[in-house]
């Protein structure tokens, strides 16, 4: 049993990030994120494990170091919320086109523009259709829980480097701000500069004899091309093996929910209120928002009545499980915008409404 | 002349100059007369001469030095346009006992990246940055750079640049001297042998600066741009002498060390 805390979600991105053996935190201010941050500047790791925190000027320079710096082979990250996202989005894109490992946090909130401070998963386009220019992916995996914050930081980690790929951590400003019981990871050490060499030594810029070079620039269209099949082919073995999801009450579910991140605690009150009213209902949670859980899905949904993607956003999921069940099942969508959290009656009456009573 | 006298002019005692160890065998992409492949050739010569090519870590910019990478043999990163010096803050701060150094134009710096650049040098990153200024944007085909002087005639100034329109020409160098992170601000060009000679020992000094751990060495090198500014390699340097070199004096702007954090403790005491 790791250590036990009661802590806040982006308390526990930072914690995590230590313990993960992470060589360096690049960030800007952002609510509902600003923890992350601070929590670092609070624990001091580079007197404890060498790790770097830098406070960078903007979200465009704290990208672009984590750009310099997982160019070095060494696991770096940053975080932020929606506005600081959409300005990391040219550096996505690099990072995606040298293929380079890192992380990357948004604690999302409500927009567009500067929007509100309140939660929301509006951004759930941005991240998995691309955001950046190009043609190109991230994995996206969304947390529900402060426990899947911290679990999150060395997945995502983990998968970056298996796959030399962004990682990004889906979150929403209720779970970046809610305080729960957390199960600590064990520390693992950073890992030395010779590790690194054996592990990223062909590509990766510590200073060489190999000429390595980090870039994400091709002029000859056919050797682009080439490369383009090549993440092309990435992202298919990533589909292949990395898609995560939770099932909740669906043995037999005649409905179902479908929501990731804060709407899937939502859902699961609305699906006990539900059950007491003599309604099957489960619960069909992407854990991974890229990879999609479609095939899951497919297999799953087509055996219900009725599925209904729930949503803090203007509906931005709901056509990726219209896609899935290849429009065999009425999909409906339920959804609160601008930072407002939908209760589980209001869920639940949605369902009932859109659905059981039709 | 035979292949003998060719053989005997060749021979390793009478060598007097060759080419850098450093500079790869691939062609150059540059226009014939730009200053970007000389400024090239003294960076590799002093990278050579110090010995710290495995320790040596290269940040390309966006514009027509983006291949800097395909010349010189060093490990490279090729950065986002005016992002160089945020690469290499990280990869300073992260391996803090290898050379780190940053290669950008006048757009690239002044313009999209400004604020990067001034970031860099006011945290007092211990890099060198060499600023390759030839007050035009070469690589998208000739277009007013913040550094274009009034009334020069480019792409997007047809009529010359107006300051009325286009604001006025932007000194950043003698901004970033007043920086106290920087230790060394130099502006110095390569039109003539003694001028690549006085860059090369900036150049060098600046690595120097760097082993010491004596702040940000900034470098910038007016330049010409020939083919942006539409006249042959031989009128461009004299146009660089007359009319750039009175707004972009040469000569050192700073030659110390960063400012003593100490100094700095008096305004909350
Ligand atoms: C975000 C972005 N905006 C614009 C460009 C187009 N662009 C490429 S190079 C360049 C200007 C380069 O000028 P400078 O930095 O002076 O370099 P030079 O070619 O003169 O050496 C521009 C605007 C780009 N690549 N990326
Ligand atoms: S366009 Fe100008 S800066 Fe670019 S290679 Fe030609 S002369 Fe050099
Ligand atoms: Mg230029």
């Amino acid at each position: 049993m790791g250590e036990l805390r009661l802590m806040k979600g982006n308390e526990v991105i930072a914690e995590a990030a230590i313990r993960a053996g992470v060589d360096g935190y690049f960030g800007y201010p952002i609510t509902p994120q600003s923890e992350v941050m601070e929590t670092l500047m609070i624990r001091k790791p580079w007197e404890e494990t060498g790790m770097v925190v830098l406070q960078a000027e903007s979200e465009v320079a704290s990208i672009n170091m984590v750009y310099g710096g997982a160019s070095c082979g060494k696991k770096v990250m940053t975080s932020s919320s929606s506005p600081g996202y959409s300005l990391m989005q040219e550096g996505i894109s690099y990072l995606a086109g040298a293929e380079l490992p890192c992380v990357v946090v948004n604690v999302s909130r409500g927009g567009p523009g500067l929007g509100t401070i309140q939660p929301s998963q509006a951004d759930y386009l941005q991240v998995t259709k691309g955001g950046g220019h190009g043609d190109y992916h991230v994995i996206a995996l969304a947390p529900n829980s402060v426990q899947e914050m911290n679990d999150f930081v060395a997945l995502a980690f983990d998968l970056a480097f298996k796959y030399r790929i962004p990682a990004v951590i889906l979150s929403d400003g209720a779970i970046g701000q809610m305080m729960e019981k957390v199960e600590l990871s064990d520390f693992v050490p950073r890992r030395t500069e010779e590790q690194i060499r054996k592990e990223c030594g062909d590509w990766c810029t510590l200073g060489s004899n190999r000429h390595n070079v980090v870039t994400s620039l091709e002029l000859d269209s056919t050797i682009m091309e080439e490369r383009n099949v090549k993440l092309l082919k990435k992202y298919e073995e990533i589909s292949k093996n990395e898609v995560r999801y939770e099932e909740y009450m669906t043995e037999d579910a005649e409905y179902l929910f479908v929501a990731f991140g804060s709407c899937s605690r939502i859902c699961k009150k609305s699906i006990e209120m539900a059950r007491e009213k003599g309604i099957k209902v489960g619960l069909f949670r992407p854990i991974t928002l890229f990879p999609f859980p479609t095939q899951q899905l497919k297999v799953l949904g087509q055996k219900m009545k009725g599925i209904m993607s729930v949503e803090m956003n203007v509906g931005q999921m709901v056509d990726d499980v219209r896609l899935a069940v290849e429009c065999k099942v009425p999909v409906e969508f339920k959804g609160r915008y601008g930072g407002i959290i939908p209760s589980p009656d209001e869920v639940l009456q949605a369902l009932e409404e859109k659905l059981v009573r039709k | 002349m035979t292949d003998q006298e060719l053989k005997e002019i060749m021979k390793p005692e009478n060598i007097v100059y060759k080419k850098s160890g450093l500079l790869r065998d691939n062609i150059m992409h540059y226009c014939p007369g730009c200053s970007h492949g000389v400024t090239h050739k003294l960076i590799a010569e002093v990278i050579e001469e110090l010995g710290i090519k495995e320790q040596t870590i290269g940040i390309s910019p966006v514009g027509c030095s983006v291949f800097a990478y395909n010349y010189i043999d060093v490990d490279w990163q090729e950065a986002a346009h005016g992002r160089a010096p945020a690469l290499a803050t990280a990869v300073k701060r992260l391996l803090p006992d290898k050379y780190v150094f940053t290669y950008q134009g006048d757009g690239d710096l002044a313009s999209i990246g400004a604020a990067e650049i001034l970031h860099a040098c006011n945290r007092g990153e211990n890099i060198v940055c060499i600023f390759v200024n030839n007050a035009i944007y070469g690589m998208t085909g000739g277009q007013m750079a913040p550094t274009t002087l009034v009334g020069m005639k480019t792409a997007t100034t047809p009529y010359g640049r107006n300051v009325d329109r286009n604001g006025y020409p932007m000194k950043i160098t003698e901004l970033i001297a007043q920086l106290p992170g920087t230790c060394y601000v130099t502006r110095q060009s390569v039109e003539t042998p003694a001028a690549v000679r006085k860059t090369k020992q900036a150049i060098k000094k600046a690595f120097l600066n760097q082993k010491e751990k004596k702040g940000t060495s900034f470098i910038e090198v007016v330049s010409t741009c020939n083919s942006g500014w539409k006249i042959d390699p031989i009128k461009a340097n004299k146009w660089m002498q007359d009319h750039l070199f009175k707004f972009y004096p040469l000569g050192d702007l700073k030659d110390s060390v960063k400012d003593d954090p100490e100094s700095y403790k008096q305004y909350i005491e």
